[in-house]
């Protein structure tokens, strides 16, 4: 019941500044750390070769980004995404090299194995209602057991070949198609939360689950699917990563998880600011990964590119927060 | 416009003697300007000790913003200044400076933690002060318990604030507050200031009695209250003066003896209204749109009930006599219940099979009362929240067309007198009243053939109260079935066809014709209620 005074109209045009420049800060800041690092190793970073390899590497954690945002904004926490990542490499690494299947009956497998997980996350977050946060910690480390199990703990090398060419091997632009898949990705979501009803109802779930109750939105099932979406998009970045490699580790892919959660916030401060969207989270995404490239070219230790991530994401955070003159924030 | 002390209402025995005439809270030429648009212009008042203070002003009039500068929240312009007890206090409010001088507020939120107990609740601030090496269960509860047998309540210091019931939520809530200004009091020596931001929504009668109750007994201290509200005729028994702001402006100040109910509502509006001036149908008999039969859950017993086509059908009661529950479970908004519903010819199905997604595509629509939680998002944009249920409309080609949307949304804005009218605008940048119309342009744009209402106006300025009374008895004019749930008698006396009375989960009372005014229903509600409320004498001095 507060009274909202009328924002003057000098002060109007002023603020519509403020957030055309929120937009496309992010995406300034990125070309000005390309200009920095292109300065400080004048021959090896920017070049095509460098950027193609980073383009194709960090798809799989654009993936894992993405399936993150679908969850998010329907209001729940996916943060089994590096599990199920994980469990979906070593899968095809069981099944394809030591079980010998087909990698196409290998593929399908493990894109059911996320429907799967999403499926038994769902059960526990929307049908016993117990909190997301707690249901998919708990998944996570549910899942980082089954992959030792069944990979006995070791990397399994000599995937089908077939994969690995599809995603490092064929090359557009110079670019492996990796990179490529990670886009179209990117461009479906943001079809769905642009331009189809489903992406309102999405939202309308994640910001009001009462009002979109009461408006006629099957909450229940938005959320259902969104928890499946969010997996099975984690198992295709599994099924990336493992064609990236060449290999399945068991251990590593839990390691992207919170540079993807740093990426989706991140993300959201920019194209659409105060909204989880696609562009933002993939121009998120290969900023940190401009970062830590250049960075650990510079020769820069390891423990930096941590300090960079977690320093980015606070800093980007705040920034846009202090942009928006201490209004409550729209995301988390 | 400084009042003059003498004029103080208040009976001289229950001052404190020696601060007569020292008003406890004095502002002067108080202005509040955001970026070119001046919120507040030169607003002067005194509360004197002892004192209730009415303010009163339409959404947008800036009373929001002068509570928000009393806290502190706001600097106010260079110019005015706000004396406490005659100690000129530097603005912007400093934090814990109103604890200090003896200033508490209860919003209308009330500031209460739903999963805490009641002991943790009124002893909040001496439960997590520093300075102590462990805390003294005991004293604790030993003195939540005197400050709630003070004012004669009732409740388990141990209880969950979350099974309060709203009236009690209200009391806990003002205590604490009280409670606070006493503390204040016992260091200062001087009376202290509660004020309360719109207590009495969500509150019954019989919940409202008992708060004047406490509030006189607060006065009866020698410390005052600023009492905020819509309900012109509470403000009237409650208050000794009264503040009117208009437009940011000041438009006058009364005490309660020169004040009437039109003299209040033209300083409030800046024209009078005439009441009643939405002229009902003359129709007495209508066919039966939807026949509700055994209709029941936690709250209502079996109940059978059915609204006319073109008819609106008023509900109330008291609190908790289930009145407010008929129009979600007639929407299949609310689990485990039961009863069937019969629309029209067609076959009659059982309530538990309805969910809110079929009863959409039944043609009922229901604005909920509380709009923040239940009928509109915030943070989204007005023309996502006002096309909420017909975003399928506009999926064409594969596409949502958002452009269409837009300029949609801008002429229903236009329709609805929604201001200010950009539908990009996210929903919270509108007042209260502005957002309400945009939910209602929400579901009458759909024209529905039965609309559900819980409180339709809560909140909601006397202006903007007229329009959404036309509107509604435009729509009933032509076939549309409504059945409105308000515990504002007035409200309902205005608008409606026919009103059912509910007392304790049963309706008890049918309403219509000549008795179908503010004091007939009123008075319907008390005398079924019976001796067991507490309060059976009409609520208007």
């Amino acid at each position: 019941m507060t009274d909202t005074v009328k924002t003057a109209v000098p002060a109007k045009s002023a603020t519509n500044y403020a957030r055309q420049f929120e937009r496309v800060a992010l995406l300034i800041v990125w070309a000005l750390t390309i200009a920095l690092f292109s300065f400080l190793i004048p021959n090896n970073f920017l070049n095509w070769g460098n950027f193609s390899i980073m383009f194709a590497s960090y798809a799989p954690a654009a993936l894992l980004a993405l399936a993150i945002i679908i969850p998010l904004t329907a209001g729940d926490y996916d943060l089994s995404v590096g599990a199920t990542l994980t469990l979906a490499a070593s899968t095809i690494g069981v099944l394809n090299v030591w079980q010998h299947m087909p990698i196409g009956l290998v593929l399908v497998i493990v894109l059911l194995m996320g429907v799967a997980v999403g499926l038994f996350h769902a059960l526990f977050i929307v049908y016993f209602r117990v909190p997301s946060l707690v249901v998919t910690l708990g998944s996570t480390s549910l899942m980082s057991g089954i992959v030792q199990l069944i990979t006995n703990s070791s990397t399994i090398g000599g995937i089908d070949n077939s994969l690995i060419m599809a995603a490092v091997g064929y090359r557009l632009f110079g670019i492996p198609y990796a990179f490529y898949y990670a886009l179209a990705a990117a461009l479906i979501m943001w079809y769905i939360f642009d331009f189809m009803p489903l992406g309102r109802r999405l939202l309308f779930v994640g910001r009001g689950r009462e009002v979109a109750r009461l408006n006629g939105i099957s909450v229940n099932k938005v959320r259902v699917g969104a928890l499946v979406m969010s997996a099975v998009l984690a198992s295709a970045a599994g099924i990336l990563y493992a064609g990236v490699l060449g290999s399945a580790d068991p251990y590593s892919g839990l390691n992207y998880l919170l540079p993807a959660f740093a990426a989706a916030f991140l993300g959201a401060t920019t194209i659409q600011p105060g909204r989880f969207n696609p562009w933002g989270t993939i121009v998120a995404v290969y900023f940190l990964a401009t970062g830590i490239t250049g960075l650990s070219m510079l020769g820069i230790p390891l423990w930096v590119t941590n300090v960079f991530n977690g320093g980015a994401l606070i800093l980007a955070v705040t920034i846009s927060q202090i942009t928006r003159g201490r209004e409550a924030s729209d995301i988390g | 416009m400084t009042q003059q002390p003498d004029q103080a209402l208040q009976d001289p025995a229950t001052e404190p003697g020696a601060h007569t005439a020292l008003p406890v809270l004095s502002v002067a030429n108080l202005s509040k300007s955001f970026g070119g648009a001046k919120a507040l212009q030169n607003v002067s008042f005194d509360v004197l000790p002892g004192e209730v203070h009415g303010l009163l002003g339409k959404n947008g009039s800036g009373k929001s913003t002068l509570v928000k500068i009393l806290a502190g929240f706001h600097a106010p312009d260079e110019g005015g200044t706000l004396q406490f007890n005659g100690e000129r206090v530097s603005l912007p409010l400093k934090a814990g400076e109103g604890r200090r001088l003896g200033m508490a507020f209860v919003h209308q939120n009330l500031g209460l933690v739903p999963s805490l107990t009641v002991l943790e609740n009124l002893r909040l601030v001496e439960l997590t002060k520093g300075g102590k090496a462990f805390i003294n269960w005991p004293a604790e509860r030993a003195a939540a318990h005197q400050a709630l047998t003070r004012f004669g309540l009732d409740i388990d210091p141990d209880e969950r604030v979350d099974r309060l019931t709203p009236v009690q939520r209200a009391l806990l809530a003002i205590v604490r507050a009280f409670e606070e200004i006493e503390a204040a009091r016992a260091i200062t020596g001087k009376p202290g200031l509660v004020l309360l931001d719109e207590p009495t929504p969500f509150l019954p009668a019989s919940g409202v009695a008992q708060l004047f109750e406490l509030v006189r007994s607060i006065t009866a201290l020698g410390s005052s209250v600023i009492f905020i509200s819509h309900d012109i005729d509470e403000v009237m028994e409650i208050t000794d003066r009264i503040t009117v702001l208009r437009d940011g402006k000041q438009s006058g100040e009364l005490a309660r003896a020169d004040a009437t109910h039109e003299k209040i509502v033209e300083m409030i509006v800046g024209q009078s209204i005439s009441r009643g001036q939405v002229r009902k149908s003359e129709k007495t008999s209508f066919p039966v749109y939807a026949r509700f039969e055994g209709l029941s859950d936690k709250m209502l017993q079996p109940s059978d009930l059915h609204v006319g086509k073109g008819e609106i059908l008023g509900l109330t009661g008291l609190i908790g006599s289930g009145y407010e529950e008929v129009p979600y479970l007639a929407f299949g908004a609310r689990s485990g219940a039961s009863g069937t519903i019969k629309i029209e010819d067609g076959a009659a199905f059982a309530q538990s099979t309805l969910t809110p997604a079929d009863a959409i595509e039944r043609g009922f629509a229901l604005l909920p009362g509380d709009r923040q939680a239940d009928s509109g998002v915030d943070s989204l944009s007005i023309v996502d929240n006002m096309f909420l249920p017909d975003i399928d409309r506009f999926f064409r080609g594969g596409f949502m067309r958002n452009g269409a949307m837009v300029r949609e949304a801008k002429e229903l804005g236009k329709e609805y007198e929604v201001r200010p009218n950009d539908p990009a605008l996210k929903l919270s940048a509108l007042s209260g009243g502005n957002a309400q119309k945009v939910l209602i342009a929400r579901w009458m744009n759909r024209s529905p053939l039965l609309l559900l209402l819980d409180e339709p106006t809560q909140g909601v300025d006397v202006g903007t109260r007229q329009q959404i009374f036309a509107a509604l008895r435009k729509a009933a004019a032509g076939g549309m079935s409504i059945i409105c749930a308000s515990s504002e008698a007035e409200q309902l006396a205005e608008i409606c066809d026919r009103v059912l009375v509910f007392a304790r989960g049963r309706i008890c009372d049918e309403i219509t014709g000549d008795r179908l005014t503010k004091e007939g229903i009123s008075e319907a509600c008390y005398v079924s209620a019976g001796p067991a409320s507490m309060n059976t004498t009409p609520r208007v001095a």
